[in-house]
């Protein structure tokens, strides 16, 4: 086998193994971008540290919670209140309530969606039980806060938002810490109540 | 098929094939290597092919009749795998070690060793697969395209044996492409310029590409899989942090290539075949290059045509709306260049040619409702429907496979000597090429009329056309019964064959005897 051939092997050795490191490196690039970008209506699950985003002179709006049990999670899982109309720039705390009941121990995690997919980039959220894991003994219940604020920048045609929250069993998956897989260790703001 | 091959060799230092079973095991030769995976693969066409016949048998009325509801899923499943992986995908790389070596006048292929591996492991990939069907739990039933979480968390237990079969078919094809480049880049005979090159061999450098760079995307999918089921990652579940949607962007980014990857060689046999029988030298060589470059490089940011409707934004949709549109430009180009090509050329109609013309007008079917897919607010209506079945359907086995059969009615008399049974040939075309329009055109009605796919049953209003489809589609695996016949029947024996074989043959594989030797251009060939 002459050097060329040689040559041409290793190349090709090395573009596999770079393909293969590539479709791994489209996991964070894909989160990456969804989050800079608010595609995918996806939010990012920390809390908000600009403090300079509140104004007085808002317009109104009106929100939409949803809340969904995924697959057979049984716990009971609502919000509050259906819908409330709110100002841009001002803070406002909605309350969800959700009950285990069930006679064993559960986790749980809250995935929130934004739609339009266009709103996402501006809800910002002081604190919220999506950061975090939820457990709830048996017969438990509390009412979970999520203090939100939509900056003024939220384009004029969206008048109305729906925020969504999907409520997963992750009672099996106790020992990750599954808010980090997103956020590789940024703690930063997560302190909470996670019951009242 | 070169069973039969008797070796006259001239040459000292060289010596034939082995005797016996050991012969197929142990050999480096690519021309037996070749053989080999044109067998494996028509085995696999024929038991995918039967696989469809269950779907189609299914389908034939209305209700459930033959089969429970869980096994057509995986008949389904496996159908789609089978074909794309187990019988176009080794057709091409059978038809790739017979000719490219013998095309750019080298004696071999440049990893001779590794080309038997790469053959060896593929029947080992599907004897695991196969196998899935009498495990606990079935089969793999979520479709050829796998989306988690259908085959993460609701998969049945065997996904772990199909992911294991992924990995295999995968090192296949990356040695199989690594072999094919190594080949053409370094072992041209003297003279043989790049631009010289025959279309073929071309094609073939360009989907090696191809390959190269998305089979390890796939193993990359397929392995997160694996993570996500045993070992606790949460690549694409929610509750995890993990997103569904992000399965659809990396499966597609493989999926489209790969999509090119089972037609680029198609265009290249087209090209020779069409040459061939029209005795014109093909009209823009240099175009159909560049075409071929062209579409292979557009097939690499067009992936989320496939998902139109998992929530892009809308300049997403805009952007993969455009840049699927542009690949009917090259894909054009080729077209008009096999039309030029005949236009006032001596034409004449045996088989290879019949499959080839039939090749060129159905393909272009299949680009044009490709092109009706690609237009973004129209897809929503199309999506998941019997449409997009008769669209990959008509690009895919009138596509593909027709080039498949038509090379080897071209080149089976340069593999075993023999003429093959002209009459014979072209009855197996006629009747394919009935079967197939019957069994796929009224999809694309039905389709249009609503019918979604995957199902095993359907609504009334769809019963007529479904039954038409199945008749056809019965027609068609019928006559590939008849295509195993012929092509047996000319292993064995029939009109010698000439060197040239053909009246206006051209490249270097027509100046070698007939059948060709086990060995060839052992000593380079002059190419001016």
């Amino acid at each position: 086998m002459n050097e060329g051939s040689k040559k041409t092997i290793k190349t090709l050795c090395f573009a596999v193994v770079g393909m293969f490191t590539f479709s791994f490196a489209l996991v964070p690039l894909y989160n990456v971008f969804c989050e800079v970008t608010g595609l995918n209506g996806k939010i990012e699950l920390k809390a908000t540290s600009d403090k300079s985003i509140e104004i007085d002179n808002g317009r109104d709006i009106s929100v939409q919670f949803v809340s969904h049990n995924n697959e057979e999670m049984p716990w009971t899982f609502k919000p509050s209140e259906d819908v409330i109309k709110i100002k841009t720039g001002k803070y406002h705390t909605a309350t969800f309530y959700v009950k285990n009941p069930t006679n064993k121990k559960m986790t749980a995690q809250a995935i929130p969606s934004v739609a339009p997919s266009n709103a996402a980039s501006h809800l910002k959220k002081l604190e919220c039980f999506c950061f975090e894991q939820q457990e709830l003994a048996p017969g438990e219940e509390a009412l979970l806060p999520v203090r939100m604020i939509f900056d003024d920048e939220l384009p004029d045609s969206i008048k109305s938002v729906v925020l969504s929250y999907t409520l997963f069993d992750v009672t099996d998956y106790n020992d990750v810490e599954l808010t980090r897989h997103h956020h590789d260790g940024d703690d930063e703001g997560h302190e909470m109540e996670s019951s009242l | 098929m070169s069973a039969v091959i008797e070796s006259h060799n001239h040459d000292d230092h060289h010596h034939g094939p082995a005797k016996g079973l050991t012969r197929w095991l142990y050999t480096t030769n690519h021309k037996d290597i070749g053989t080999l995976y044109l067998w494996f693969s028509f085995a696999m066409f024929l038991i995918g092919g039967a696989m469809a016949l269950v779907i189609r048998a299914e389908l034939f009325e209305p209700g459930m009749q033959i089969v429970e509801p869980e096994f057509y899923n995986q008949m389904l499943t496996l159908h789609g795998l089978i074909m794309v992986f187990g019988a176009v995908m080794p057709a091409f790389v059978g038809l790739a070690n017979w000719l490219v070596p013998m095309m750019v006048g080298a004696p071999d292929m440049a990893l001779p060793r590794m080309n038997n591996l790469s053959f060896w492991i593929l029947p080992v990939a599907f004897f695991i697969l196969l196998s899935s069907l009498f495990m606990e739990g079935g089969a793999p039933n979520f479709g050829w395209t796998f989306y988690a979480p259908l085959s993460t968390t609701y998969a049945p237990p065997s996904t772990t044996f199909f992911i294991f079969s992924v990995h295999i078919m995968g090192a296949s094809s990356i040695m199989g492409s690594i072999n094919v480049i190594v080949t053409i880049m370094n072992m041209r005979a003297p003279g043989m310029t790049l631009m010289k090159m025959p279309l073929f061999v071309w094609s073939w450098l360009i989907t090696a590409y191809l390959l190269i760079a998305v089979m390890p995307v796939l193993a990359g999918a397929v392995t997160m899989m694996l993570m996500d089921i045993h070992f606790g990652t949460s690549f694409f579940n929610a509750a995890g942090g993990g997103d569904p949607v992000l399965f659809q962007h990396i499966f597609w980014f493989f999926g489209h290539p790969e999509v090119y990857i089972m037609i680029l060689p198609a265009f290249g046999i087209t090209s020779h075949i069409i040459e061939t029988f029209s005795r014109k030298q093909l009209f823009g060589h240099t175009s159909m290059v560049w075409a071929m470059t062209s579409i292979a490089i557009l097939s690499f940011v067009v992936w989320a045509h496939h998902m139109f409707t998992v929530g892009l934004p809308l300049a997403a949709e805009l952007f993969f709306m455009w840049a699927t549109m542009l690949i009917a430009v090259p894909t054009g180009v080729k077209v008009f260049n096999w039309v030029a090509t005949m236009f006032k050329g001596s034409i004449t109609y045996e088989t290879p040619m019949l499959f080839a013309i039939a090749f060129v007008v159905l393909f272009t079917i299949g680009g044009f409702s490709g092109l009706m897919l690609a237009i973004t607010p129209a897809d929503f209506q199309y999506h998941d429907t019997y449409f997009v079945v008769a669209h990959f359907h008509y690009v895919l086995v009138p596509g593909s496979i027709f080039s498949i059969m038509a090379a080897v009615y071209f080149w089976i008399p340069k593999w075993t000597g023999n003429m093959y049974d002209e009459r014979l040939g072209k009855l197996h075309f006629w009747l394919s090429f009935v079967g197939v329009n019957v069994t796929f055109f009224p999809q694309h009605w039905i389709g249009l009329a609503g019918m979604p796919r995957r199902y095993p049953d359907y609504a009334l209003q769809f019963a007529d056309w479904n039954m038409v489809s199945s008749v056809g589609a019965f027609l068609f695996g019928a006559s590939q019964i008849l295509f195993l016949f012929i092509v047996l029947k000319t292993v064995m024996g029939g009109k010698k064959a000439t060197p040239a074989v053909w009246e206006g043959s051209r490249g270097l594989e027509w100046t070698i005897e007939s059948p060709a030797p086990y060995h060839t251009f052992t000593t380079p060939p002059k190419v001016n």
